[in-house]
């Protein structure tokens, strides 16, 4: 390597400079100030005043009463939060299995097979598409007496195709599928930038030491992306557990409850029953359940070694 | 409150922006502009895409009211119904609500009366609009001997079927509830489905519940089991709970209904998919004089009173009532304008409603002198000889009790409830109150 070129002289000076400002601690408060603001007007001051408002007895109109922790009690003891809890945390299982299949076909997508580039951007389509629409698109299909799903079923035979939407041990389940749909080319784009991001040379190296295609993806490739699985676990989890606006368009928690979400459950208590207090309570309880599991994930998923190139 | 649920889709991030208009509408207060203007907002749940000729009229009224005002400018915001309650309420939170806006009646009202919102209108009325409208409408807006609304809509709900599809299929249109089971599952036989119901949007069961309690009940035992001087474990109710079931039973609604939005269930009838529809007078348009909908549709649609249930039942007596109403801010800076737009809002609209959207209006109307769709002077016609109309049950109720009914209704229709278990999740609610 020539030491003297010019070029790599003046970016080493750069990186001298860039360090004398980056240990001014007045420069990092600086540049992080206008971030830590705005997070802290629109995410934490709302936090903190929810958990607030579930310390009170208010139908989001008139006067709050103080009633301590009441409803995060009522809370911890409803059914039917519990209910929408298991729901979530279903959802949230069936997001992490998903991911194995969306790892699955980015190896494919990775490998150098004819049109890998067409049918990425294929599966990114649902990406594109906002919830509204899929959702609408959805109903649409699962409508029972005009719906594709069913046009299709009555086809090939089948006599007395599901009502998808009504029937309230299915319908959890015909909810899950468009959200997994939805996601489903955002993990793989994830997991095709990390794949192609590993390094020509050491597949070779691999191939000439005569491991098979099998073997590159589980012992090289896999470790190799480790991280980037973790993350997408988290993701995948903590998306789930939040999840709001399918289910909401598709069935608005429906039949009695079926489909309903700790999200949607939260939304139907502050806004259609007028009940702000415990709604914000929920929404609280909401918070501090996924933040415990997004700990716990990170525990598990986390590595010590860093892996570099 | 379900009353005109039109729009299915809110936005997540409409929620999210609603939240943030409560930090953001500092600057709406300013009651006077530069020029010595006085300004009314007013907010309305008419898009023009949804409810074009509603969205008209209510332009032509402000145009008139501003060019015989001179001086006052009125400040409209429109939004769709399901992002308009939802935008009221977060106003009302940080006490920015407009001047004057739409509200429903009874329970809808209690938590904004509670809280101080709205003004009290007798004064408009005993001055302005003194025997405008059609008794106890006005009256549905009334707490504590204070109206706090001045209504606009008046609507019963009526059983609408296709004559042609009956025609069709040699099947006799029913006049007691018997026969509508008989029709229904003549059709069935033939492979239509009879009755098109949308009952993920729940309040479309719950007409069908109230129809039955009040046939075997007599209309006042609903009534009397919401404002807790009856009970809803009254034998007459468990009975009209049972006969739903037996409605589902013998496949009179469509498959799937639990599953289908109002909307979905209108344009199966819209589409002649199914010959059967229950629905209020506020859908009256679409099968008069809205020019969007076929003209051969239009001309085979007809409708009947909700018959009698074993020979038992009033056939005059509806379910029904006001829809949405005017109110006017307590903390408006132009209250006195605010009144006098209402009252003068209301008055313009009971005739406009009639001859341009084609609604019923709740002021009284007088139907000989203006030319009007055969359909539309029947219904009136049953309207004025009604011998009575009760209220939505789902607007009597207050809001948390209304969700408990809607999803009970919706369980009861699955089958997921009984009616002995139906009746007590009511009474459950009912007391917690």
């Amino acid at each position: 390597m020539n030491l003297d070129s010019p070029l790599l002289l003046s970016k080493d000076m750069g990186l001298n400079v860039m360090n004398k400002v980056m240990s001014n601690k007045l420069f990092i408060a600086f540049y992080i100030a206008p971030a830590l603001l705005m997070i802290t007007i629109l995410i934490f001051i709302p936090l903190f005043l929810s958990g607030y408002y579930g310390l009170m007895d208010w139908d989001g109109i008139g006067a709050k009463t103080f009633i301590g922790l009441e409803n995060y009690i009522n809370g911890v003891q409803d059914k039917l939060f519990w209910n929408s809890a298991l729901h979530s945390f279903l959802l949230a299982v069936f997001s992490t299995l998903s991911l194995a299949v969306y790892l699955l076909v980015s190896f494919i997508l990775a490998s150098k097979i004819k049109g890998s580039d067409f049918l990425r951007k294929i599966y990114l389509i649902p990406m594109l598409l906002s919830s509204v629409a899929i959702a609408q698109l959805w109903v649409k299909m699962y409508n029972p007496s005009n719906g594709m799903l069913n046009a299709f079923l009555n086809l090939i035979g089948v006599d007395n195709p599901p009502a998808w939407l009504a029937n309230p041990s299915i319908v959890l389940y015909a909810i899950f599928i468009p959200i997994l749909w939805q996601y489903a080319g955002f993990y793989i784009l994830i997991y095709y930038a990390a794949l192609k991001n590993i390094p020509e040379s050491l597949i070779e190296a691999a191939r000439i030491d005569g491991a098979t295609p099998a073997q590159i993806a589980l012992r090289i490739k896999l470790p190799l992306i480790k991280e980037v699985v973790s993350v997408t676990i988290v993701l995948a989890i903590v998306g789930s557990l939040k999840y709001f606006d399918l289910i909401y368009v598709m069935t608005a928690g429906g039949p009695n409850g079926a489909s309903e979400v700790m999200a949607s459950y939260m939304y139907k208590l502050a806004f259609s029953s007028y009940n702000f207090g415990y709604g914000s309570a929920i929404g609280f309880l909401l918070l501090i359940i996924t933040l415990i599991v997004t700990f716990i994930i990170r525990k598990i998923t986390t590595t010590k070694e860093r892996i570099e190139y | 409150m379900m009353i005109k649920k039109k729009t299915l889709t809110v936005l997540l991030s409409a929620v999210a922006s609603s939240f943030m208009l409560v930090g953001c509408s500092s600057d709406s207060g300013e009651a006077t502009s530069a020029s010595g203007e006085k300004e009314i907002q007013f907010m309305h749940l008419w898009p023009e895409g949804s409810s074009k000729k509603h969205y008209d009229v209510v332009n032509d009224i402000i145009a008139d009211y501003e060019k015989e005002h001179e001086g006052v400018k009125v400040d409209l915001e429109v939004l769709s119904n399901e992002q308009y309650k939802d935008k009221l309420r977060v106003l009302s939170t940080s006490k920015e609500l407009p001047d004057v806006g739409l509200t429903w009646s009874a329970g809808f009202l209690e938590p904004y009366v509670g809280g101080n919102m709205f003004a009290p209108l007798d004064d408009v009325i005993e001055s302005d609009l003194k025997d405008a409208f059609v008794p106890g409408t006005a009256e549905a807006y009334a707490i504590d001997d204070k109206t706090y609304g001045l209504p606009l809509e008046l609507n019963i709900v009526s059983l609408y079927y296709n004559e042609k599809m009956f025609k069709d299929n040699n099947i006799e249109v029913p006049s007691t509830y018997e026969e509508l089971i008989e029709a229904s599952k003549a059709f069935r036989e033939k492979g239509i489905q009879p009755v098109a119901l949308g009952n993920r949007d729940s309040w479309t069961g719950s007409m069908w519940y109230m129809y039955l309690a009040d046939r075997i009940g007599g209309a006042d035992t609903l009534n009397k089991a919401i404002d807790r001087s009856g009970s809803f474990e009254d034998p007459a109710l468990v009975e009209a709970a049972k006969e739903v079931q037996t409605l589902v039973d013998n496949g009179v609604f469509v498959d799937g209904f639990n599953g289908l939005a109002d909307e979905e269930a209108k344009s199966m009838f819209m589409s002649e998919q199914a010959p059967m529809y229950m629905i209020a007078t506020w859908d009256l348009p679409n099968f008069t004089t809205n020019e969007d909908v076929p003209q051969e549709f239009r001309d085979s649609v007809k409708y009947m009173n909700f018959p009698t249930v074993k020979g038992q039942g009033d056939m005059t007596s509806f379910v029904g009532g006001p829809g949405v109403g005017l109110f006017v801010a307590e903390d408006s800076d132009v209250k006195e304008d605010a009144k006098d737009f209402a009252a003068y809002f209301v008055k313009e609209w009971g005739e406009k409603a009639v001859t341009e959207a084609g609604v019923i209006p709740a002021t009284k109307v007088d139907a000989e002198s203006l030319e009007l769709p055969q359909m539309y002077t029947d219904i009136l016609n049953e309207l004025n000889s009604a011998s009575n109309i009760t209220l939505f049950a789902d607007v009597q109720m207050s809001p948390g009790v209304a969700q408990t009914h809607l999803d009970s209704i919706q369980a009861l229709f699955g089958k997921e409830m009984t009616p002995e278990e139906f009746a007590k999740a009511h009474e459950d609610a009912l007391s917690k109150q």
